[in-house]
């Protein structure tokens, strides 16, 4: 389910890993009123939503189908903002293990947050945990083709 | 994603087709493991027609390494694309693989 306006975009999925891939190339469809570098918007934007999302879903969710994870993008004057969060209990950030330490480069998970703090401009999680905003930089932004829905 | 094994003398050339991502990355773990347990040591992963791998897709190339050097063998990567170099250098996977600038130059010495 998705809602856009001209100020934001809503999207509501079921925990299903399988369709992160389309929520984020809808997302990113709808940000062309972004004036980004391409680079940006398709790898520090498109890693950072689908980390989030992957995390949301995996974690925070427990991969339970039953539960949504909700998507808020903005556009703001000089930023792209994206808002996720899952109906899991929440987890504390800061407990997270560098993956790039040796003794963690092994590891086959952990390193989506890292990604993420890697690749956003600003990135910061509610108290609970179980919410994730993500901030890019971008020359202008405009606003979203309103109306739409899918 | 899709992926096509081949064999070349020794060495097990997989060529990924599509993004590796968390939805899919089961297939080419399953895919990869089913050759090491047959045997095989030597394998070559080519990511020529592949333009993004999400972490869950790293996480699964560095326990297919893990399992490939436990049996005596080595994973080698191939053909990169510039996000794909950055997203192994900002993670230090670079260190961990032997990254070819295409799946030749990978074979080459194997």
């Amino acid at each position: 389910m998705s809602r856009v306006t001209r100020e934001n975009l809503v999207l509501e999925i079921s925990t299903d890993v399988r369709s992160i891939s389309s929520a984020v190339d809808y997302v990113l469809s709808r940000c062309s009123a972004c004036e980004v570098s391409a680079r940006k918007l398709n790898l520090n934007f498109r890693v950072g939503l689908t980390e989030a999302l992957a995390n949301a879903m995996m974690y925070g969710n427990a991969h339970d189908p039953s539960k949504n994870v909700v998507v808020e993008v903005m556009m703001g004057r000089d930023h792209l903002q994206a808002t996720v969060r899952d109906q899991g209990s929440g987890f504390d950030p800061a407990l997270v293990p560098d993956p790039t330490g040796p003794e963690n480069l092994e590891r086959s998970s952990g390193r989506g947050l890292f990604l993420m703090r890697e690749l956003l401009d600003d990135l910061w999680f509610n108290e609970r945990g179980n919410e994730v905003t993500l901030v890019l930089r971008t020359e202008s932004c405009g606003a979203f083709e309103g109306g739409a829905s899918a | 994603m899709s992926f096509q094994v081949s064999k070349i003398n020794d060495v097990t050339l997989i060529e990924v087709e599509g993004q590796l991502i968390v939805g899919n990355r089961h297939e080419l773990k399953q895919g990869v493991l089913d050759t090491v347990e047959g045997g095989d040591q030597k394998f070559v992963i080519d990511f020529a027609n592949t333009a993004y791998i999400d972490s869950s897709g790293l996480g699964v190339l560095v326990s297919l390494s893990k399992k490939i050097r436990e049996k005596g063998g080595e994973l080698r990567l191939s053909s990169l694309n510039e996000d794909l170099r950055t997203l192994f250098e900002l993670t230090k996977l670079d260190t961990l693989f032997r990254i070819a600038e295409d799946k030749e130059q990978a074979l080459e010495g194997f």
